[in-house]
């Protein structure tokens, strides 16, 4: 089976949610997609349709890198780690020291998008530095 | 005498004549089908119907400009054999641009061992562009884990050797 046809409700999906500048494509036995999605339920729509098909991804024959567009300057994220606090830090990287911290669940502001790794935010308290993307959520 | 012999003269070119124009105008319409696809040939999702010299087009293309392309090509391929042509074309909102894959392994190991910072149970290796996960990790976290790792732009993420707990 086609990897185009095993994964053929995700690509379906992904056409029919309006996902801007959608590339889908097979390289190396691996289906890649990309595009960015209208607001983050979209995005996880996704990810629970391709862990449905895939469980656990322990096939490794997909790789989806979808952004959500709502996540432009002076929006609001949602802060979505595991358990622990958000660490926001100086600068964009890990070794750089750590300035504040945002709380689970805690709706902070998306200043800039610094690279596709760190994010720029400003906490209520004013608290301002990089926070790791992955653990922020636009909120539609 | 001579008349005669100008008159068949005359009956016998024209006959000619017609013939070949008859034969101009009526290719065949697979001849004219080949043509067609030979002159859209750089379009390889369009299919090509002729009958009676009526061109269809079928098939998805990438943009509305393409589709008015594939069509113009089509028509210009024989402007006296194709009658018309039905255009069926299907805009396709999939890009064709080619997709970046990060296959730099040392800017791709760093932004991987950043990430995986807050996976300390979770062991990486990175080799021409994929991403090999060993380790152990609770169901609840996979999918963060995978997200973050897909988001680097990998060539594979290789999760088969991660123990789910």
């Amino acid at each position: 089976m086609s990897l185009q046809s095993k994964y053929k409700v995700l690509i379906d999906t992904a056409n029919a949610s309006g996902i801007e500048g959608l590339q889908v494509a097979e390289m190396d036995g691996v289906l890649q997609i990309r595009g960015t999605a209208p607001n983050a339920d979209v995005k996880n729509k996704l990810w629970d349709i391709y862990n449905q098909i895939d469980p656990n991804f322990l096939s490794g024959d997909v790789v989806m890198n979808v952004d959500v567009s709502t996540a432009v300057s002076g929006s609001q994220v949602r802060v979505i780690t595991e358990s622990s606090n958000l660490n926001i830090r100086k600068g964009p990287g890990t070794d750089q020291p750590i300035v504040g911290k945002a709380a689970k669940d805690e709706v902070i502001t998306l200043i800039s998008r610094a690279n596709d790794q760190w994010w720029l935010v400003r906490t209520k308290d004013g608290e301002e530095g990089y926070c790791y993307a992955q653990y922020l959520e636009p909120i539609a | 005498m001579n008349l005669k012999r100008i008159f068949s003269v005359l009956v016998v070119s024209i006959a000619l004549l017609s013939g070949t124009i008859a034969c101009k105008s009526k290719i065949s319409d697979a001849d004219l089908k080949a043509k067609v696809e030979t002159a859209i040939q750089s379009n390889p999702n369009v299919q090509v119907e002729v009958k009676d010299g009526v061109v269809t087009l079928n098939g998805t293309v990438g943009s509305d400009d393409e589709k008015a392309q594939v069509e113009s090509s089509a028509k210009a391929a024989d402007t006296k054999g194709v009658k018309s042509v039905v255009n069926n074309l299907v805009v396709n909102s999939i890009s064709t641009e080619p997709i970046q894959v990060n296959t730099n392994d040392a800017d791709l190991s760093a932004k991987v061992l950043e990430f995986t910072k807050d996976f300390p149970s979770v062991k990486t290796a990175v080799v021409d562009g994929v991403i090999t996960v060993t380790g152990e990790l609770e169901q609840a976290r996979v999918q963060a884990l995978k997200m973050g790792l897909d988001a680097l732009n990998p060539k594979k993420v290789d999760m088969s050797g991660l123990i789910v707990k």
